[in-house]
């Protein structure tokens, strides 16, 4: 007996409350954009500039005892937050401080973070630096900049191939499935208040790409039912196509949940925000790639007549054999 | 229908092959990597019993590349400076002016007498007695313009003149400019590697970044600082005539002099003339020494040009003193007691020891042409890398074996070919890795693991599709056929769709997220291959051993 996520053959129908699961959509996302708006995004030092020194110790780290032997240095804003991760032992005390860009363009001056570590170091005879990184508010605008037009630049360049292999509604669908995807991403990010690094950027344009390959198979099966069944209802080609590839888009979903969750549970702390962010994305994904992307076809409509200007879209690459 | 000539095979199986052996050397790395280190060394310096010893430990007919670790798993130093190319503007411009002194002295008669007005980093303004004679004064200052030396500012000359009233001005031009932040670059490089170098780590990257910035990557280093007071020195050294001394570091002096401070006394100021004697440029040596009275001091020769102008200024000057100026500090200034010919001679100061040899070392490698400002500094240690690389290990190995599992239960025996088409794919997907020398980052390592769970996607997409064609009562041949076959386009059209953005990250980012980029597009060339080319190539051998009359996907 084999394992099977969904039935073998389903029938269900996609689109009866078509307008419920755009509602909730929607809703999400003004609710991503409220946080977003109200609280921002907890920037790491990639974007905001400043210095991160992750501290351990065998002692147990005393965040206020760090605050004080900090602020006799006047380094202006420093947060102190205590990390834990189940990977670590009982000798293994590891805190993030966090400090201000002190300067307009430079990272913090290698004698500002000797300072900041001496004074540590009195307080906790046997802490040590295991990681120091400071960035200048300089770089950081620039890699702000970067990593903006790397997701725009990602969603157009999809817009154009999806564009070219499908049809613009296709396209225009897929990229609402893809913003609606970032936005609420970004938003669980502002309202969790993960820390929003240049790793996070990566994440989100994994999603894209994830969200795109659940959103390309549905529809690649929609333009061939589109051809299959020339007379029926559009709403009921996407719903026989989305039907036809539930059992894919939910195994596919699963392995890669899977090795997610895995990386999630053991991969350690330092990447935990990065894994959060696709383990949330494949789920976003895949809901919007059946309810965001399906949907907004059947609102645009598609052209029926497929044999004509474009009969080998589908099939051109079919010819290649092993 | 279901038939794959014997050379397509035979190729499929090639390239598993191979790449399972480029990967081998991945899963022994420490041992590989003492065999690389000990063949390296042996080239350099010969061979040694205990260094044979060490590179016999990897058979030498099998490959050696590894994937680089990045330093967010090996540990070390990474450095982004900014190269301050207006520091050069300034040098240029300050050891111009005597040259145009001297040539509108001569043009006295036309131009009155002159004066350096106060002037930015980039030019020289000259006030002159005779506005009428503007005409005659751009004329001579731009006599004395240059060919730009850079291939692509043919024709283009190094210096923009111009009159402002009674003020003639002096720019550099921006083709001399760009040229000279060329130039500038590569110096600092160049001064940057040995530098390094004569410190002796392994493997640092020194790479330039866009117009004026510099990365610096040394694996295996604990403390930024270190690296920092060993590169962010620039070790500008210059020999100055001496006009006076006092207690003013606000001291207003004519136009072509400059106060500096002393390096030893506090508040004690010098006032010297800002185009130097000789600079640290014409140094050919310098080793740590002592003088006369024991304390340490360095030892410095000239090369032939500068032995000249040093023999030469010594000479016309007995009994004034000069300046030896390290980074814009007085370190002495002794009264020259009689002409020094032979172009060598010996900087003493309050030293000790640890100072002398660095400012050997540092004069050595010669100066930073420009001061370098760090926009970026970050160390990791070695042990959080090792924890990274420990947790992502554990975590891959959960993955994989959670998926292969997953796999089985959910396709049976065709499962169980793509489960073997997985293994093969992180093995290519290491090898290839290793072949092109990528570097494996953290996020590399989450990429990997993220190749694992969608690399069963192109599996799943045909077995889907097998399943739906045998509902449809075909033969299994011709299922499993058309199942390849249909399921073609959409597994061409997603990868390609994630490989666009792999290549988008690929360009647009850096560092770690460059190095999920990587192998997140290796992983979707590989598991497509895979997927089309070796779980078909075993369905098609099964199929010809069995010829089942019905299937089960």
């Amino acid at each position: 007996m084999r394992l099977r996520l969904v039935p073998e053959t389903t029938n269900w129908d996609f689109f009866s409350r078509s307008k419920l699961w755009l509602g909730i959509s929607a809703f999400m996302i003004v609710l991503a954009l409220i946080s977003f708006g109200a609280r921002g995004l907890n920037y790491g030092i990639d974007f905001r500039g400043g210095t991160t020194i992750r501290t351990q110790s065998e002692q147990t780290v005393d965040v206020g005892a760090y605050r004080d032997a900090l602020a006799a240095l006047e380094l202006g804003d420093i947060t102190i937050s205590e990390v834990f991760d189940p990977n670590f032992g009982p000798e293994q005390n590891v805190a993030m401080i966090r400090i201000q860009a002190q300067d307009e363009t430079d990272s913090v001056s290698s004698e500002t973070i000797v300072a900041a570590e001496n004074a540590l170091s009195e307080v906790t005879p046997d802490i040590r630096f295991v990681s120091v990184e400071s960035v200048g508010p300089k770089v950081s605008g620039e890699l702000i900049q970067t990593a903006v037009i790397a997701v725009v630049l990602a969603i157009f360049a999809v817009l154009v191939y999806i564009w070219l292999r499908f049809e613009w509604q296709f396209a225009l669908g897929a990229v609402v499935a893809l913003v609606h995807d970032v936005v609420l991403t970004i938003g669980v990010f502002s309202e969790v208040g993960i820390k929003f690094d240049l790793a996070i950027i990566a994440a989100l344009l994994t999603i894209v790409g994830y969200s795109l390959n659940d959103t390309v198979v549905v529809f690649d099966r929609v333009r061939e039912n589109l051809r299959k069944f020339k007379k029926m209802e559009l709403k009921e080609v996407l719903n026989v196509s989305i039907n036809e590839t539930l059992s894919r888009t939910f195994m596919t979903s699963i392995t890669t949940l899977i090795a997610l969750i895995a990386l999630f549970v053991l991969g350690g702390d330092v990447i935990r925000g990065f894994v959060f962010a696709m383990i949330w994305g494949v789920v976003v994904g895949t809901y919007s790639s059946i309810f965001v992307a399906s949907t907004s076809l059947l609102w645009l409509g598609v052209k029926r007549d497929w044999t004509k200007t474009d009969g080998k879209a589908g099939t051109q690459f079919a010819d290649i054999d092993a | 229908m279901l038939q794959i000539d014997l050379w397509k095979r035979v190729l499929i199986w090639a390239v598993c092959i191979a790449g399972l052996a480029l990967a081998l050397p991945n899963a022994f790395y420490t041992r590989v990597e003492t065999h690389n280190d000990a063949v390296a060394a042996i080239e350099v310096a010969g061979e040694t019993p205990e260094l044979a010893a060490k590179s016999a430990g990897w058979p030498s007919f099998l490959p050696s590349s590894l994937v680089n670790l990045g330093l967010d798993l090996r540990g070390g130093v990474h450095l982004l400076a900014e190269v301050q190319v207006e520091d050069v503007y300034k040098a240029r411009m300050d050891s111009m002016w005597p040259e145009l002194r001297n040539a509108l002295r001569d043009a006295r008669n036309d131009v009155g007498t002159i004066r350096l007005q106060p002037s930015g980093d980039d030019e020289l303004r000259v006030k002159i007695s005779q506005p009428e004679g503007m005409a005659r004064a751009i004329e001579v200052a731009r006599a004395l313009s240059q060919p730009v030396s850079s291939i692509t500012a043919a024709g283009a000359r190094d210096l923009d003149v111009s009159g402002d009233g009674d003020v003639l001005i002096v720019t550099l031009s921006e083709a001399e400019r760009t040229a000279m932040d060329d130039r500038t670059l590569q110096q600092a490089l160049e001064i940057i590697r040995r530098r390094i170098d004569e410190v002796g780590t392994r493997e640092p990257t020194i790479q330039r970044q866009g117009a004026d910035r510099i990365l610096i990557q040394v694996p295996g280093i604990g403390s930024a600082e270190e690296l920092i007071a060993i590169i962010g020195t620039t070790a500008q050294l210059t020999f100055q005539p001496v006009i006076g001394r006092g207690s003013n570091a606000d001291a207003s002096v004519p136009g072509g002099q400059e106060v500096l401070p002393s390096l030893d006394e506090e508040g004690l100021y010098y006032t010297l003339e800002t185009a130097p004697v000789v600079t640290g440029e014409e140094l050919t040596d310098a080793q740590p020494a002592f003088d006369q009275n024991g304390r340490p001091a360095v030892n410095f020769r000239f090369n032939p040009t500068g032995a000249r102008k040093f023999g030469d200024y010594t000479a016309q000057n007995i009994g004034s003193p000069f300046a030896i100026v390290l980074d814009n500090e007085v370190i002495s200034a002794p009264v020259i007691q009689s002409h020094i010919p032979g172009g060598s001679g010996i900087i003493t100061g309050n030293f000790t020891v640890e100072e002398s040899t660095k400012l050997a070392v540092l004069l050595r490698a010669g100066a930073l042409p420009a001061g370098l400002n760090f926009l970026e500094q970050r160390t990791i240690g070695p042990e959080l890398g090792q924890d990274s690389i420990d947790a992502g290990k554990i975590a891959c190995i959960v993955a994989f074996v959670a998926v292969l599992v997953f796999m089985f239960l959910s396709y049976g025996l065709f499962g169980f070919f793509a489960n073997i088409a997985l293994l093969i794919n992180v093995g290519l997907l290491f090898g290839l890795l290793s072949l092109i020398g990528a570097t494996l980052t953290l996020p590399g390592i989450a990429g990997i693991v993220l190749t694992i769970g969608m690399a069963v996607d192109a599996n799943v997409l045909i077995f889907e599709r097998i399943r739906e064609e045998l509902k449809s009562a075909r033969g299994p041949a011709r299922a499993i056929d058309l199942g390849y076959e249909k399921a073609l386009s959409a597994i061409t059209d997603a990868n390609i769709t994630t490989f666009i953005t792999a290549v988008i990250l690929f360009a647009m980012g850096s560092g770690p997220v460059r190095g999920f980029a990587i192998t997140l597009g290796i992983g979707i060339l590989t598991s497509v291959f895979t997927a089309i080319f070796v779980t078909r190539l075993l369905v098609v051998m099964w199929f010809e051993r069995t010829r089942p009359k019905t299937i089960e996907v």
